[in-house]
């Protein structure tokens, strides 16, 4: 396509409808790949150009400016030239003012940063501009802080809406930051609020990076808001949006990629924390080979082997470790100390003597506070409870069980409890012997649980191996070799661990109420059900456990938390691979049909990434069920 | 191939308390007894007689509070202590005598240790923690005049003083003072200005004890952390560290140096004493006989080399008594 040069007075609306016509039909890629490099250099050095550019795209018609106007926001290399391509073509036209104010920002969220950049660059570069950049972060902020947006969009539209907060403060100048600062900061206090009561961590993290981000543009004297959090690669790349470099003279061929980085780069490096600097510079050499009589040399040193570090001897007897750490004397801080370090392996050592005492021992860890600045207290505690809880499982399990539902503990002391279950009951189904599992085929990777927020991710893991396993095994017979099996300890256990747990959960107490506030601790509620149910496999109990469980879910099914959907998800997938076909199909039946039903509508409606996930492996799941009493003759 | 480490010699009990503080006087000539001093956690002051090894005599004088520090005053019939009853006395124990001549009223609630040192027959400087919290006094004895008062400038955050040590280089020049501070720090002072010289971190955690050797110009701390310190003065009156010695275990109670500058010893916190060789810190020995924090350690002024002893008291309430190195 070639222009004429020169003073000619052309009409171009012809062209402007056919470039319409093609970009609406889905050309735009083709189309706009040939005419943007023409006309970006041609505006570079021409404005008559540019009034060219202009007309053209002005005069195309309303019902195709959409398609126009994406193409080029998409395919402009930066947001200069995307300033001088489209001129004030938002200022003028409505349909490309809600175009790029509204529809790709609010409701679409599948662009590319650069994309989001570009776009936000070409409103804050003119002045008549600038206005619809204002009412863009303002519309941009009220979604940001609603808190049914928080809880209903995506993970994916709220992270892109977060960019795009992010980019339109980097272009905001300071007055226009003071006239709008009480806005900044309500909507900063109310976003915030939706943002750390939301269970998934990256949601958390979000709200974390955006407020400080927010509280640093709107207070440049006094401290900013500093929020604790892990940085990871999302968050360094949220936060280096913040920072804007000045727009530079791209080659068209150079890819869209290189300005983020270019951004990434410009962020401050944080200076290292200078170490308090060291006086001990010797001044003096230490060798001192003139001839200075040595009078030391007629001094023998004695020996001195014996000279080793000071240990403070932990108690031996279990007994004696209760009277220790029960003990109100503070001055034996360091016994406490010992004691609690040395509690794991003596717990171990001596199955029967802690047999004893297991229940007031379970009771004593659950409170022990720490009394010193222990490393690792909080592991030590854990593993004392794990291996007490797994020396003498079933009156330990009524007990922690029962203290789960009691009045008075704290959300945290909970959640631990529901740890050491887990951990215990892992432990009692796979015997360590030489790492080798009981399942053949399926890992069992090590469960860190006590960062806690990342279970559900592990378990995805681990259900997606098991369900490749099962489909392999269908269409390729027994290709696996058994490994050496073991008695499955958590058999005669598995009942007192579940069951007790799953009881009372509707039955709200003063400080608890599962299903009501604390749903965090509901959420790992149902991720420690269906551990335990995935545990379970090959006991007695199991299918009196997959019941159970399949009403506590079809419960709770429309339970608004994300994260309590994926546990209550994990559990039908571990029932489904843990009860015996057999059983499946002959007790549960009809259950099954309606969660079938529940299944479909989770993976097409549930606004959760991670949820539609999980439907449809237990979809899938459940039909290689199907499959497979099919496939073996009755 | 290196020997075991000798047995104290003898054991002193009978304190009943923790031994806070340890001071030999066996300098007089023949006739006279070699006594050692101790001071208990108890209040009592006990004069230990080093031939029966019995105490002579039980001095209380604190009212039952910790006494922390005691000092002769040219000779065993005048006696200083300091005790945690803020007060300082004076004793005169000559003749039999066990009475309390004067004292000082410190208003000092910490625990460090004042420094004695003499600058004219008679006429004593000593050098005190104050009532004020970083501050410093010197005082001339016997007439308990204020010489001047040592005040760190505003915002330092020394701390607490920790310990002591008065010194001259000799008897003409300015009398000037070592002070080891909370913060880790251990300050030079001129006392006569009243201003601080030069200042050195050698610790990261409070100094809990230092000893100074004037001819070599050359000072060693510990604190409550691992490390022992060895610092020395230059020409412009400047510390600078020479060198520091890692021990197996942390915290140092008290060092000292043997008045021949040959060996030094540290009372630790690990319930051993160890004994250096100060010319190069060259570990020499380590004393393990107690059962409990040692508190102090004393080398004897025997005249005669051969006699010297060194003492360590300790919170296992025993004064363990040692011949070491005797014969160099």
């Amino acid at each position: 396509v070639s222009f004429i040069p020169g003073g000619l007075d052309c009409s171009i609306s012809f062209v402007s409808h056919v470039l319409g016509k093609v970009c609406v039909h889905g050309r735009q890629k083709e189309i706009l790949g040939v005419l943007m490099p023409h006309l970006t250099d041609l505006t570079k050095s021409h404005c008559i150009w540019q009034r060219i550019c202009w007309r053209l795209v002005e005069c195309v018609p309303d019902r195709w400016m959409e398609a126009v106007v994406l193409g080029f926001v998409q395919g402009a290399p930066g947001a200069d030239v995307l300033s001088r391509l489209l001129g004030n073509l938002v200022v003028k036209n409505k349909k490309a003012q809600f175009v790029v104010t509204q529809k790709m920002l609010l409701l679409q969220y599948g662009h590319t940063t650069a994309v989001l950049q570009d776009l936000l660059g070409y409103l804050s570069l003119d002045s008549l501009r600038r206005p619809l950049l204002l009412r863009v972060l303002q519309e941009l902020l009220e979604t940001w802080s609603s808190s049914s947006a928080v809880k209903h969009s995506p993970v994916e539209q709220q992270l892109y809406i977060s960019k795009a907060i992010l980019i339109c403060l980097s272009h905001m100048k300071e007055p226009e930051i003071e006239s709008c600062r009480q806005e900044l900061l309500t909507s900063m206090m109310e976003g915030v609020k939706c943002h750390l009561d939301s269970s998934l961590p990256q949601l958390r993290r979000l709200g974390m990076v955006v407020a400080e981000s927010i509280s640093l543009k709107i207070n440049t004297e006094g401290p900013a808001l500093k929020f604790e959090y892990e940085e990871d690669d999302e968050t360094r790349e949220l936060k280096s949006l913040l920072v804007q470099t000045p727009p530079f003279c791209v080659v068209p061929s150079l890819p869209d990629d290189d300005r983020s980085e270019k951004a990434a780069a410009a962020l401050p490096l944080v200076p290292e924390s200078n170490e308090k600097p060291h006086t001990a510079a010797p001044v003096m050499p230490d060798e001192e080979l003139d001839a200075e009589l040595d009078s030391d040399d007629d001094l023998a040193p004695y020996d001195m082997s014996e000279d080793k570090e000071l240990k403070i001897k932990a108690p031996v007897y279990i007994r004696d470790c209760i009277e220790v750490l029960t003990g109100s004397r503070s001055e034996d801080v360091d016994k406490w100390e010992a004691t609690v370090k040395a509690l794991e392996s003596l717990i171990r050592k001596n199955p029967a003597a802690t047999r004893e005492v297991s229940v007031e021992l379970a009771k004593i860890l659950l409170h022990l506070e720490e009394k010193t600045c222990t490393e690792g207290f909080v592991e030590l505690r854990q593993r004392a409870q794990v291996a007490v809880l797994t020396t003498d499982p079933i009156p330990v399990a009524k007990y922690l069980t029962s203290q789960f539902y009691s009045l008075n503990y704290s959300l945290r002391q909970r959640m631990d409890i529901l740890d050491v279950l887990v951990l215990a009951a892992q432990e009692l189904s796979c015997p360590k012997f030489h790492g080798k599992t009981k399942h053949s085929g399926a890992q069992k990777p090590c469960i860190q649980l006590l960062t806690g927020s990342d279970s559900s991710k592990d378990w995805r893991g681990i259900v997606d191996e098991r369900i490749k396993s099962k489909t392999r095994r269908f269409n390729m017979g027994q290709s696996h070799v058994e490994l050496a099996s073991h008695p499955n300890e958590f058999n005669s256990v598995a009942g007192h661990f579940f069951f007790p747990l799953i009881q009372h959960f509707d039955r709200p107490l003063t400080t608890f109420d599962l299903l009501g506030e604390d749903h965090v601790v509901l959420g790992r509620l149902v991720h420690t059900l269906a551990i335990l149910m995935y545990l379970a496999v090959n006991t007695v109990a199991v299918t009196a456990m997959g019941k159970a469980l399949l009403e506590f879910v079809w419960a709770l099914r429309f339970h608004t938390d994300s994260y309590v959907r994926q546990g209550l998800l994990s559990c039908i997938s571990s029932l489904l691979l843990s009860v015996p076909t057999e059983r499946i199909l002959a007790d549960m039946t009809e259950e099954l049909l309606e969660t079938q039903s529940w299944l479909g509508d989770v993976m097409e409606k549930d606004p959760d990434g991670d949820c539609r996930r999980l439907a449809l492996q237990n979809l899938l799941l459940m039909e290689n069920l199907k499959k497979k009493l099919e496939a073996v003759p009755s | 191939m290196a020997l075991p480490p000798p047995d104290p010699q003898f054991v002193l009990r009978g304190t009943s308390a923790a031994v806070h503080t340890l001071h030999f006087s066996c300098g007089g000539p023949e006739p006279d007894i070699p006594l050692l001093f101790s001071g208990s956690e108890n209040g009592f002051i006990h004069v230990w007689n080093l031939k029966t090894h019995r105490v002579d005599t039980a001095l209380d004088g604190h009212g039952r509070k910790s006494v922390y520090c005691v000092e002769t005053m040219g000779g065993k019939d005048r006696l200083l202590s300091q005790g945690r009853d803020q007060r300082i006395c004076l004793w005169d124990l000559a003749e039999g005598r066990t009475s309390v001549t004067d004292s000082v009223f410190t208003e000092h609630v910490g625990f460090c240790r004042c420094s004695l040192l003499k600058v004219a027959q008679g006429r004593w400087l000593m050098a005190m923690a104050a009532r004020s919290l970083e501050e410093v006094q010197i005082l001339e004895l016997p007439s308990k005049t204020s010489v001047c008062t040592l005040k760190p400038e505003v915002g330092a955050k020394l701390g607490m003083p920790m310990c002591l040590k008065l010194w001259q280089l000799n008897c003409d020049s300015q009398p000037v003072l070592l002070a080891g501070y909370e913060d880790g720090s251990v300050v030079l002072w001129n006392v006569s200005m009243g201003k601080a010289l030069s200042q050195l971190i050698c610790h990261q955690e409070p100094v809990m004890s230092l000893d100074f050797d004037v001819e070599k110009a050359k000072g060693i701390s510990g604190s409550s952390e691992k490390v022992l310190s060895i610092w020395s003065l230059n020409e412009q009156q400047n510390l600078q560290v020479y060198k520091t010695h890692e021990l197996v275990n942390a915290g140092i109670s008290d060092i000292t140096i043997r008045p021949d500058k040959k060996i030094l010893a540290t009372a630790g916190w690990d319930h051993r004493i160890r004994i250096f060789g100060w010319k190069k810190l060259k570990p020499l020995a380590v004393l393990d006989y107690h059962t409990a924090t040692v508190h102090c350690v004393s080398f004897s002024d025997h005249s005669n080399p051969q006699e010297r002893l060194l003492a360590a008291g300790s919170k296992d309430q025993r004064i363990s008594v040692w011949s070491i190195y005797a014969q160099t």
